[in-house]
């Protein structure tokens, strides 16, 4: 009987389980998106290969359980057909996540899922010290959770305000969560730019369009993480573009890889180092 | 001018309820509604105004809440 290689099988995203010779097949499934014609198909390989059901993962993926390991290869094969591939595990870049950002959602700023795409085409597998996870979000709500990630980034807009039309009607003010719009006592609005979150609830409310977008953009954040030792990721930097947010993963990636030790999540890296010292190689 | 306190109500039925009411009146006619702070005025005037509907006048009052006045489109 030939050797099985776990490891390799793990990369391709075979995961094994408790039961010998069984595992369950993580699928690469980039910022949440399954379309409608693969629905069937996975449908399919869970009834006729796993046990009639697939489970959902805490980050967007989909895997079916109990794949027997003389099944591995047709498996891949009836997947392949509709474009579904095997995800990876283990200490390298794992499922891209994000939310629909601007696509669909009301509060949305950013398309982040184009965002995904392009980071999963650019660094899907990529093989680091440990696991390195990115997640974007579409604003501040963060439901994407860029936080808990190695890498993530919300959207953000800075608002800009003009009262030619402006009807005196506190709205922006009573939905600013920030307290960076106030009325003086001659019912003058003050912004104060150093408390605003970015998040666009002024320019959505206003009913007279006073509030507009002067620059819409992305905060990154880095380091963070769940798992034994929970930390969120640090705020890197405010508001840069999408060029410039696709040069910070390049940094990121290149310091991780050439400081961390194996086995090292990234966020320990920059508190072994230094946050100064990753920013000033990075920025 | 109909007024609806939606006072208490969550989102997403401050605006359901919102919306109804508007589409009982013809266009160019008033509707007061009465919203909490917080979330509800997050979200109502905004999708007034998506809808196309005019918010013309916005009064806070004294509990928090706010009035406002929506001119059907």
């Amino acid at each position: 009987m030939t050797e099985v290689n776990y490891a390799l099988l793990k990369k391709g995203g075979f995961m094994r389980q408790r039961q010998k010779d069984n595992f369950a097949l993580r699928l690469k499934i980039i910022a949440g998106r399954v379309r409608a014609d693969q629905l069937p198909k996975l449908a399919e390989v869970a009834e006729k290969y796993g046990k009639g059901y697939v489970h959902l993962t805490t980050r967007q993926g989909v895997e079916i359980p109990f794949i027997q390991l003389k099944d591995i290869d047709a498996v891949k094969d009836e997947l392949a057909k509709v474009g579904l591939t095997p995800g990876v595990c283990g200490p390298r870049v794992r499922t891209v996540i994000a939310c629909q950002g601007d696509i669909l959602c009301p509060y949305g700023l950013v398309n982040v899922e184009e965002i995904g795409i392009k980071a999963d085409q650019r660094y899907y597998g990529k093989e680091l010290p440990h696991k390195f996870k990115f997640a974007f979000s579409g604003c501040i709500n963060s439901c994407a959770k860029p936080q808990e990630n190695d890498f993530g980034s919300i959207g953000v807009v800075e608002p800009g305000w003009d009262g030619a039309n402006c009807s005196q009607c506190h709205l922006c003010e009573g939905v600013c969560s920030s307290q960076a719009i106030t009325f003086d006592s001659m019912e003058r609005l003050q912004y104060d730019p150093a408390k605003c979150n970015l998040c666009g609830d002024c320019i959505r409310v206003c009913p007279t369009d006073c509030w507009k977008a002067k620059q819409v953009g992305h905060t990154v954040f880095v380091g963070g993480r769940i798992g034994r030792h929970p930390e969120l990721g640090r705020e890197l930097v405010v508001m840069v573009d999408d060029e410039r947010l696709f040069a910070l993963m390049d940094k990121t990636l290149d310091f991780y890889i050439k400081y961390g030790n194996r086995g090292e999540r990234f966020g320990s890296t920059i508190n072994r180092l230094g946050w100064d010292k990753f920013k000033s190689e990075v920025l | 001018m109909d007024t609806l306190d939606l006072r208490g109500e969550v989102c997403p039925y401050n605006f359901v309820k919102t919306k109804l009411a508007l589409e009982e009146l013809e266009t160019g006619q008033i509707l007061e509604v009465i919203l909490d702070a917080g979330e509800p005025i997050q979200n109502v005037p905004r999708s007034v105004k998506d809808d196309g509907h005019k918010i013309i006048e916005v009064k806070k009052l004294p509990d928090g809440a706010f009035s406002l006045k929506i001119e059907k489109s």
